[in-house]
């Protein structure tokens, strides 16, 4: 892989404070605020309606560093998810009914224990996705990860903004494209993706720049086919995310001034009915350090949870956080927009 | 009065034309809404037919409008290009292909 770029973080960046980011974001001057959003839709408070997917980020070190990453994740940063919170993390999933865990990072498959905690999550009945970022099967030690994730029937959910290389490798580094390709195709080797294997295997897409995502539809059927026809890989769905203004995709649209264009066009784009489906409602984010938060774009911004609830997964109530009011601010326009946005893609058909 | 004719700020007006003929604007809205839809041809094809016409009718707010359509359908700039050439390449061969008609009329005149 060529180009690794240095994060907000290595640089002493401003933007690599969620405090700063969150300063940037008042800065542009908005038609309405989020809450006021909201509230013409009767949707203010927005509160949970339940916990059934417990999003895990276990680390920020990843061996790629992609332009438009919220997390600011790269080969040079060192947060990983300490023992004690991951297994308290597998406790709580033990004496909940919380279905589904969903892996995240960084590259979630770098943590040293990242294996074991999958392996116990299958074996207590939960459903695991990995949100993996396709190259890193290609590294020596983690090439058997295709069979690991076949035998506890792991989601696998990947990253690949297009299905050319020259968009690809403009957002995620000169030859990722190729990689993951081929990471594809480790993949469906195993099964992932095939009709009858049981084994999904799901992209993501997030547009590569100031732009909203299409119809979601629409480039799921291009993308099998353009995928099939140039490449003979397939593949199960295709999630189309909105770029959120956080972290990195924020310093380019700045740098770019794109900033006030981008939010706009967000803000106009406010979708009553993507706001009633975001993934907020029914997800709690678990930070590296145990620290709960509302999504993990508010992980990344610091808005943790607010209001009567714990602070930290050592300190879980369900009761407390099922019902929980969510902690908005003006990104939340990222998630709203259009056909919404989410980890599990299109909020609205 | 405005001096110049072009405000990229009105593209976001347009529906401030159904002001004065709303049932009119709702039925072109509608119609205009269906034939971008996904059908035979992908929002993407359409989103570059769309970025080919805007070109050969010049119209600025269309270039705009359907170059960040054509983005967001997942067409890349290469593609974009290609279908601004397809326009070009119409209207100039339109122009050109008059020439028989200019050639038919001189034979016509001439001795």
């Amino acid at each position: 892989m060529g180009r690794v770029l240095p994060t907000l973080q290595k640089q002493h960046a401003p933007l690599a404070s969620g405090a700063e980011q969150q300063a940037t974001l008042a800065t542009v001057p908005l038609a309405r605020s989020f809450k006021e959003a909201l509230a013409q839709s009767s949707l203010y408070p927005l509160r949970a309606i339940g916990v059934d997917i417990l999003q895990i980020n276990v680390g920020k070190k990843c061996n790629q560093t992609c332009r438009h990453c919220h997390v600011d994740a790269g080969p040079d940063r060192t947060e990983m998810m300490p023992r004690d919170v991951m297994e308290k993390c597998l406790e709580v999933l033990a004496t909940t009914d919380i279905p589904t865990v969903d892996i995240t990072g960084g590259a979630p498959e770098l943590h040293p224990d990242f294996r074991e905690f999958v392996a116990r999550s299958h074996a207590i009945g939960k459903h695991v996705m990995d949100r993996c970022n396709l190259t890193i099967l290609l590294l020596p030690n983690y090439s058997d990860l295709p069979e690991f994730f076949a035998e506890h029937q792991v989601e696998v959910i990947c990253s690949l903004p297009h299905y050319r290389a020259k968009q690809t490798d403009s957002q995620r580094g000169e030859g990722v494209f190729d990689e993951s390709i081929e990471a594809l195709r480790r993949l469906n080797a195993v099964g992932y993706g095939k009709p009858g294997s049981g084994l999904v295997v799901n992209l993501v897409m997030n547009p590569v720049g100031a732009f909203l995502p299409g119809n979601q539809t629409s480039l799921e059927r291009e993308w099998k086919r353009e995928l099939k026809h140039r490449h003979g890989i397939v593949f199960n769905n295709l999630y189309t995310i909105t770029n959120m203004p956080i972290s990195r995709f924020l310093e380019w649209l700045e740098e770019s001034d794109n900033l006030e264009g981008y939010m706009t066009r967000l803000v106009n784009a406010f979708n009553p009915g993507a706001a009633l489906g975001v993934m907020c409602r029914n997800t709690l984010s678990v930070g590296w350090d145990g620290q709960l938060y509302d999504c993990d774009f508010n992980q990344m911004l610091e808005l943790g949870v607010a209001g009567d609830v714990p602070r930290s997964i050592l300190d879980f109530d369900i009761a407390q956080i099922r019902h929980r009011e969510i902690v908005v601010g003006p990104h939340c326009f990222g998630c709203t927009a259009g056909a919404g946005s989410s980890c599990g893609g299109a909020t609205v058909n | 009065m405005m001096d110049h004719y072009y405000n990229a700020k009105d593209l976001a007006r347009f529906s401030e034309i159904g002001e004065e003929a709303g049932p009119l604007w709702q039925k072109f809205n509608a119609w205009y809404t269906a034939v971008f839809a996904d059908g035979a041809l992908s929002e993407r094809e359409k989103a570059l037919i769309a970025l080919g016409v805007a070109h050969a009718v010049q119209c600025p707010y269309c270039i705009d409008a359907y170059t960040e359509s054509c983005l967001e359908n997942g067409a890349d700039t290469e593609q974009m290009t290609e279908a601004v050439h397809v326009a070009s390449a119409i209207r100039g061969g339109a122009s050109l292909v008059h020439g028989v008609q200019m050639r038919n009329k001189a034979k016509q005149l001439g001795m």
